[in-house]
């Protein structure tokens, strides 16, 4: 047993959930899937006093498509988004294949992920690309928070303490919309060394009407390029155009150096995905053209 | 603290009170002896844990075993029929699929979820798949080799074509 002693609760029901974690004083975590969590209690990167086991609870396991938002409860794995996107996003399908290995997809929740905050993660940096919200429930009830204010630092969020997060919700782009998604990593699964994803809209004269990328692995937390999303808003898309927008989207990162890859290496790779990604996204534009 | 937990394995019901920060994996292996589940990294990287939780591969290591109360568990033990060896562990025997063992029942019971979804998968997605389980001696040739024919073994015989003369 590798883990510090806790204690130990599964609530059947959320507020029971919330008070837990209010009681725990800031030492408790809430336990999902555990594929972060689990790994930080064996190293003992983390020692909570009290985990919340939310798996009891009922109502959180469903994937809802309604108005242009897909929201996903806290229990979804990231295997059910898969399987769900396998027929209905190529988008989502194309993002989960990367996200880890299937054994750990089978347990991994969704929001588990967006929460964890890993800055070398992919769906946070989805959520920041679709526009996404976390729904936290807390003592003083519900709030949503927009992933454009939620990721603050490596494994940092805007969730307090004593909230837990309930459900995500992604903006869909629309079906007219591309897309375009790249990772570069050592093997299949592993994080990410650097990634982009990347949503396109054209009008009608072909001149893209909404440009939105984001990128992973680059900096201490998802990473939106609205410099490059401005520079490309009405403007007829030229290869020298996109390679322009992905240079400067890739100068305003600040990423870090590891034992993996030097920073210049990170921001050189991250222009190039996100020239890519775009590309990606402009081909698969559809609708008028 | 501890917690009574009634969990299936390999068919079997147990009914075991157990430390709440006890892994699936410490209780497979320490309370129920069943030690073919091997622990590697113990944080989820190297996959030698591989478990079965009610037909879906997962890590044995990156659950606690109070979440498995209620479930239905397959451990390599519970592969292999009565005499003799599943047809993927014929397989990986036959080519040569495993040198030292040790990551080889979390293989196995990985490729048996994997082989139910993709009776006939490609070498690329068989590579994929295996990218979630770390070996340091085969070079993995052989691992996706013994796949392979695991998944010929494994699939329903083809109708012989019928000759023209009958």
């Amino acid at each position: 047993m590798k883990p510090a002693p806790f204690d130990y609760v599964a609530p059947a029901i959320l507020d029971e959930a919330v008070g837990a974690m209010a009681t725990g004083g800031g030492d408790a975590k809430v336990l999902a899937g555990g594929q972060s969590l689990i790994p930080m209690l064996a190293l003992r990167l983390a020692r909570p006093t009290l985990l919340v086991d939310i798996n009891r609870l009922p109502g959180l396991d469903g994937i809802r498509e309604a108005s242009g938002l897909l929201e996903i409860g806290a229990l979804v794995r990231q295997r059910a988004l898969e399987r769900w996107a396998a027929t209905r996003s190529p988008l989502f399908s194309e993002v989960l294949r990367h996200v880890a290995h299937p054994p750990i997809r089978n347990r991994g929740t969704v929001v588990g992920n967006v929460v964890h905050a890993d800055p070398a993660s992919e769906l946070p940096a989805v959520l920041l690309c679709l526009e996404g919200v976390v729904v936290a429930r807390g003592p003083r009830g519900e709030r949503m928070i927009p992933a454009d204010r939620f990721y603050r630092a490596p494994l940092t969020t805007a969730l307090g303490p004593d909230e837990l997060a309930t459900a995500v919700r992604f903006t869909l782009p629309p079906p007219e919309a591309g897309w375009g998604f790249a990772e570069v990593s050592r093997r299949h699964g592993d994080f990410a060394l650097v990634g982009a994803v990347a949503v396109v809209t054209r009008g009608d004269d072909g001149a893209v009407s909404r440009a939105r990328l984001a990128f992973f692995g680059a900096g201490g937390t998802p990473t939106r390029a609205l410099a490059a999303e401005q520079a490309l808003a009405g403007r007829t898309a030229t290869p020298a155009l996109l390679g322009e927008a992905a240079r400067a989207a890739a100068a305003a990162l600040s990423p870090d150096a590891d034992i993996h890859a030097t920073a210049a290496y990170r921001r050189q790779v991250a222009g190039t995905l996100a020239e890519r990604t775009l590309a990606a996204a402009l081909a698969r534009c559809g609708g008028a053209r | 603290m501890t917690r009574t937990i009634r969990v299936t394995v390999n068919g079997q019901e147990h009914e075991r009170a157990v430390e709440v920060r006890a892994t699936l994996a410490d209780f497979l292996r320490e309370d129920l002896d069943l030690t073919g589940t091997h622990v590697g990294c113990e944080h989820g990287v190297c996959g030698a844990c591989t478990v079965l939780l009610d037909g879906e591969p997962v890590r044995a290591c990156l659950m606690l075993a109070v979440q498995a109360d209620g479930l239905r568990i397959t451990t390599i033990e519970g592969v292999a029929p009565a005499d003799g060896l599943h047809p993927i562990q014929e397989a990986f025997w036959a080519k040569h699929g495993l040198q030292c063992g040790y990551c080889t029942p979390g293989i196995i019971m990985s490729a048996s979820a994997f082989l139910r979804e993709r009776p006939s998968p490609s070498r690329e997605e068989i590579r994929e798949m295996l990218a979630g389980h770390l070996c340091r001696c085969t070079g993995y040739h052989f691992i996706v080799e013994a796949i392979e024919a695991a998944a010929q073994a494994l699939a329903p015989p083809t109708p012989r074509p019928t000759s023209p003369r009958e």
